[in-house]
């Protein structure tokens, strides 16, 4: 069905489509309309969920757990402070291997209080073994909601998936949308090791040193499996739905002699910079990094890279420069832009390409 | 006594400290509960006690879950459970330092949710399984680790705080008194809603007493008026067997507090503030009770 709808309503239209059992709620700006429209559908009927409504994010993803671990769909949407809070929690989802979805609105932290977009929020929990996406319109943001549940309750995955949409930027912002009904796409959740009152078993004992690391390498081995799960997942959703996605979304990369790098919604800025760089005479592509974890093979090779943070690891760097300075060997013009939701127009990214100098870092709008 | 099952769900390999009363009072609560049941466990002794993994001495499932996150955990299961139409009872078994200290937000959340499981603190007074630090349970004037000149404060009142919910049910019980718990338990599961159950916990190795005397502290406390067992059911308060008895004519505080090497260096002036509190709790409870209130 073709309808107009923001970010967030996409994202709640996904839930209301995937049918989870159990969705555990707190409101936090720019992803409250996310719970609030669930709120919605489920005091309509149209979807059947229980709705669990937290005081606490800790407590959502502990609901959402406490839910998962019993063999159903769970669902929770955060943000920034919201995420942070219930760190411990997104480890202890992990570690006991339930397919939990949660949407994430990036939002910057404070203080001072900042409700606009960046990505250290979700980057900042880029080790506790979550899956992570990063969505660039409001189409992708259901699709990759829709398809997350999937992934994550694959038999060779069995994480939780983030699905992670920038804070007004995307979450209020209005486009098309097409829903889908997606039929036996997700099929029915099956968790190995739900609890089973006559198989009475001990979840998350203490586990001594000669053990625990086999489970963490299991959750590594189900980490590099989740590639190729995402791979086959998103390919079946283009033929089913006709619409395809990668692991990264590449813009005129063929021939391109410079490739500029960014996640969000600033990723689909760039294209529009390419095409002006393009007219210049420059051989100009860029490349949209959606799955951030598992981190994707990059073409990048022989190529210039100017990358666009918008997050940042204090005392070391763009946290995006960096994954991609750790794995290729390749010249990279580190640009941080866009924090706390400042404003960076496609004008300015075909001005970082211009003036790039390769294996410096520039914060936009601090440095000349 | 004939009522309790014979069927256990603890066995006899547990990590527990010697004379440990809770793990006595687990293996009563679990006898009540039967076996379609979910523990859910923060972090607290009941994590270590339970076993090694791949081992485990209970016989029922367990959930460990992060220290502030029990009540809502149990939140999402029961919730999943209820869902699927299923009647599985969800049990959290937390500390005292998980339920009143950093466990309490999610406790109070549950309790406002009206999520229907059983919610049992039991009390040891003190951060006990990372060896003994004060929490808000400690009581005025005892030593722990990180109070090494006796707690300068009162303990906090949980179930004052548990009570402004209103939950259906409610009650305090002792490790000293067994089958007082497990009635309790019994009552607790068969009502819907929100069910919470306060145990008074003595810790041999914590409060510094000879291992063979749990079962005495316990009875010290309740005689002494230490700790009253009541259980309020809709609001409606009643006094239980032992605690009527002994409120009537309460032992000296002495009685109890002097066998415990946490109390040793007690001042006369908190010896008068607990005695005060004794006297203000027996008071408020009966009047209560009575309909006074």
């Amino acid at each position: 069905m073709l309808t107009i709808a923001t970010g967030n309503k996409a994202v709640a239209d996904a839930v209301k489509d995937a049918r989870p059992e159990v969705v555990a709620a707190y409101p936090i700006t720019p992803q409250t309309e996310i719970v609030e429209q669930i709120a919605n559908y489920v005091a309509s009927g149209e979807l059947g969920s229980r709705y669990i409504p937290v005081e606490s994010e800790h407590s959502a993803m502990a609901a959402c757990i406490g839910a998962s671990a019993t063999g159903v769909r769970a669902f929770t949407a955060t943000s920034s402070h919201g995420l942070v809070y219930m760190c411990e929690m997104l480890h202890w989802a992990v570690g006991a291997r339930l397919p939990i979805v949660m949407a994430n609105a990036n939002r910057a932290l404070g203080p001072g209080w900042n409700i606009w977009a960046e990505h250290t929020d979700s980057l900042s929990m880029r080790d506790t073994g979550w899956l992570q996406v990063y969505v660039g319109s409001v189409q992708e943001a259901y699709d990759a909601t829709l398809m997350a549940f999937r992934i994550a309750e694959h038999t060779n995955v069995l994480l939780p998936v983030m699905v992670n949409l920038d804070g007004f930027a995307l979450t209020h912002i209005t486009q098309p949308l097409e829903t889908v009904d997606p039929g036996d796409f997700i099929p029915p959740m099956e968790l190995p090791h739900a609890i089973d009152i006559t198989n009475p078993v001990g979840y998350g004992t203490l586990t001594p040193p000669g053990e625990y690391y086999k489970f963490r390498w299991d959750i590594e081995r189900s980490m590099r499996s989740a590639a190729g799960v995402i791979e086959e997942t998103q390919a079946e959703f283009g033929k089913r739905f006709g619409r395809r996605y990668g692991a990264t979304e590449e813009y005129r990369c063929e021939d391109a002699e410079v490739i500029v790098v960014a996640m969000g919604t600033l990723g689909k800025e760039m294209e529009i910079a390419v095409d002006t760089l393009r007219s210049e005479g420059m051989k100009v592509g860029s490349m949209r990094i959606r799955w951030f974890r598992p981190f994707p093979d990059l073409d990048l090779e022989g190529r210039e890279v100017v990358v666009i943070d918008r997050d940042y690891s204090f005392g070391f760097g763009g946290i995006v420069a960096h994954a991609i300075s750790s794995k290729y060997d390749v010249s990279i013009y580190s640009v941080i832009a866009g924090l706390g939701g400042q404003e960076v127009t496609y004008d300015d990214i075909a001005g970082f390409v211009r003036d790039r100098r390769p294996g410096e870092e520039f914060w936009f709008g601090v440095d000349a | 006594m004939a009522d309790i099952p014979k069927e256990e769900f603890i066995f006899k390999t547990t990590s527990a400290c010697a004379g440990c009363s809770s793990s006595l009072c687990l293996r009563h609560i679990l006898k009540a509960a039967g076996p379609d049941s979910v523990l859910v466990v923060p972090a607290c002794c009941t994590s270590v006690i339970q076993g090694i993994y791949p081992n485990t001495a209970f016989n029922i499932p367990v959930y460990n879950v992060a220290f502030a996150a029990a009540a809502a955990v149990a939140s999402g299961m029961s919730t999943a459970f209820r869902a699927a139409g299923r009647k599985t009872n969800v049990i959290c078994y937390a500390g005292d330092g998980g339920t009143v200290d950093i466990g309490i937000q999610a406790l109070s959340g549950a309790l406002e949710r009206g999520t229907d499981f059983l919610y049992i603190c039991y009390d040891n007074e003190a951060y006990s399984n990372t060896g003994m630090q004060r929490s808000g349970g400690t009581p005025l004037g005892a030593v722990t680790t990180t109070t090494p000149g006796g707690k300068s404060e009162g303990k906090k009142d949980l179930d004052l705080i548990v009570e402004a919910h209103n939950p259906p049910y409610m009650a305090t019980a002792c490790s000293a008194y067994p089958l007082d718990l497990y009635k309790k338990v019994k009552k607790a599961l068969s009502i819907e809603g929100p069910k919470f159950i306060h145990i008074l916990a003595p810790c041999p190795p914590g409060w510094r007493f000879p291992a063979d005397k749990t079962v005495e502290m316990g009875k010290l406390a309740v005689r002494t008026g230490m700790w009253i067992l009541y259980e309020r059911e809709h609001g409606e308060l009643t006094i239980s067997g032992a605690s009527k008895n002994a409120m009537r004519k309460p032992l000296p505080i002495e009685e109890y507090i002097g066998k415990q090497g946490r109390f040793k260096n007690i001042d006369q002036r908190s010896i008068a503030i607990l005695e005060q509190q004794v006297a203000h709790n027996i008071a408020r409870i009966t009047r209560e009770a009575e309909g006074i209130c």
